[in-house]
């Protein structure tokens, strides 16, 4: 099969593979019809996270068709169309039990601190990802759902986290009725956390990026209010202005690892590696909400330490809540938002890349060329 | 205003944003939220049994961090530990915990080695690694490289110099090394 292969940091090719085998028996093999990159996908291209082997496919946001089955599946069967939630997770552990599938204990024996996520580096327990023509699915009859009749392919690759990891970021705000809510990042998540940060009653959405094409889409995709922080000298100072001086209610930090915004940080974290990720973006946020208000963390970041604010969290007394998104609980309400026509996932995209020409898309991605929001990748078998 | 005990007011009714807002306020209730409460003991409701999975076979000695009690009953089986970068991830998992800076320090480290091994490896076969189609740089030329960044008031060209420099550096510094090797073996025969 034809799969993208990461080479070292900025460098991936696709190449020949072996088809995934059934190591389990709940294990399905599904033939990916269409993937997406994620911005966190980036941290991987850019050697940052730990344990990122020369030979792994990345890719943890993708839908297919099952093409196998292991003996004890009984949910899917060969031709099903699937979504499969970016989370490897066993559904039976501790963490599972609770709804936490994003922490499952069972399935990432590389580290105890994250799940298993595809594609996402032995730090993530080791999987192939989806950008490729076929991926092994694990705990077949756990994860993965049929999609819809009635939904269209991009929506539901979008499904499989940004758009869940967006609604789930506005959830963790703990948004009431008329809160100040300020997104940091433009990206698919951060519009998508914006877009559910009304559908939770806020009553005033503000978006910081530098990307005026992204803030663009913020305003028209999101209806938020919005902001270039390199316009800014202090952009905290200006977040402090806009709101009377009292800060918003709720932060949600949707930027992660590669935060700009500052020279130091950035580059000892993104170029040098000497911090899990930069904190500009978490620690505005800090900055910039109110005292008692609540910080929700969407960004990823790896496991290193980061330079992190936690004084100003302390002193300010403030809620700051975390995790990977576990995907598939939001689906239910998910699917409803999406067929009522309050979220339309798929007005994001703004590139579909065949599998074979990855390596630019990865480029387009990351130095954020030719208006680049989303880009999703089409393998050839699709 | 923070000196003063009311809340400032929002410039807009709940019915001009229901109006504007597509959807707007359809997840006031916490209880439409799934998220909410985060944690929700169900494990019904999780797809799961609630015992320990059937284990998966363990094709070859499978590295783990020290913090798991065993081997998880399912990993992942893509790009086995090999080389010197084997040894250094081995050794990552063996002797530190998570919790330990030495621990990631040393997969990092092993990554760089790794890919130094392979780029290696990838000038004895007939596809060698190639820097230019690799790195997507072409797509420069094909989605407006310059127009994308310039006068976009973008944070990210402070540090755009740097980027080049990361990618090239490895490859000049190895073809430096080659060259040594190379002279002092021809030094070495003609003396």
């Amino acid at each position: 099969m034809r799969a993208m292969v990461y080479r070292g940091p900025y460098k991936i090719r696709v190449e020949e593979k072996d088809v995934p085998a059934i190591e389990h028996p709940n294990d399905a093999i599904v033939r990916v019809t269409l993937a997406a990159i994620c911005g966190s996908d980036l941290h991987l291209y850019h050697g940052m996270v730990p344990d990122t082997r020369v030979g792994t496919t990345f890719g943890h946001e993708f839908i297919g068709v099952v093409e196998e089955v292991g003996p004890s599946v009984q949910n899917l069967k060969r031709g099903d169309r699937v979504m499969v939630p970016f989370n490897v997770f066993c559904g039976s552990c501790f963490f599972c039990a609770r709804g936490l599938h994003s922490n499952c204990h069972n399935v990432n024996a590389n580290a105890t601190a994250v799940g298993g996520i595809y594609g996402y580096s032995h730090t993530a327990g080791g999987y192939d990802g989806g950008q490729s023509e076929f991926v092994r699915v694990p705990f077949a009859d756990v994860g993965p759902s049929l999609i819809p009749e009635w939904m269209d392919d991009e929506d539901a690759v979008l499904l499989t986290d940004a758009l869940a990891t967006g609604y789930f970021g506005a959830q963790l705000g703990d948004i009431v009725e008329g809160d100040v809510v300020v997104v940091f990042g433009a990206g698919p998540v951060g519009l998508f956390a914006a877009k559910s940060a009304w559908l939770m009653g806020a009553g005033r959405v503000i978006v910081i990026d530098h990307l005026e094409y992204r803030l663009e889409k913020a305003r028209t995709f999101a209806h938020a209010e919005t902001y270039n922080f390199a316009e800014y000298d202090d952009i905290v100072v200006h977040m402090k202005k806009i709101t009377d001086h009292l800060g918003a209610d709720v932060a949600i930090e949707a930027v992660g690892a590669e935060a700009d915004g500052n020279f130091l940080q950035h580059v000892t974290s993104a170029k040098l590696k000497l911090q899990g990720g930069s904190p500009v973006a978490l620690n505005w946020a800090i900055d910039s909400v109110r005292k008692g208000g609540t910080v929700s963390v969407m960004g990823a970041y790896g496991p290193m330490f980061s330079a992190v604010k936690f004084g100003d969290a302390v002193n300010k007394g403030l809620t700051l809540r975390m995790n990977q998104c576990p995907v598939k609980p939001q689906w239910p309400r998910l699917f409803e938002h999406v067929k009522n026509g309050y979220l339309k996932p798929s007005d994001v995209v703004t590139h579909r890349i065949p599998l074979e020409h990855i390596a630019e898309g990865y480029h387009i991605f990351s130095a954020k060329l030719d208006g680049c929001i989303k880009p999703l990748i089409v393998p050839n078998a699709a | 205003m923070p000196y003063t005990a009311e809340k400032p007011k929002i410039a807009e009714s709940r019915e001009e944003l229901r109006a504007r807002i597509p959807g707007w306020g359809v997840d006031l209730d916490p209880k439409d939220r799934p998220s909410v409460p985060r944690e929700r003991f169900d494990p019904a409701a999780n797809g799961g049994n609630g015992e320990l999975p059937e284990r998966q076979p363990e094709r070859w000695p499978r590295e783990r961090s020290i913090e798991h009690a065993m081997l998880t009953p399912v990993f992942g089986t893509s790009c086995p530990p090999k080389g010197l970068s084997g040894k250094m991830r081995r050794y990552a998992y063996q002797r530190f915990s998570e919790a330990r800076a030495a621990h990631w320090l040393l997969l990092i480290a092993a990554d760089r080695v790794d890919a130094t091994e392979s780029h290696l490896q990838s000038f004895r076969t007939l596809r060698p690694d190639n820097p230019i189609t690799q790195t997507g740089v072409l797509s420069e030329f094909r989605r407006h490289g310059i127009s994308s960044r310039f006068g976009k008031k973008r944070a990210d060209l402070a540090h755009l110099p740097l980027d080049p420099i990361i990618v090239l550096a490895p490859w000049v510094l190895a073809y430096l090394a080659v060259r040594r090797l190379f002279r002092a073996l021809f030094r070495r025969g003609r003396s």
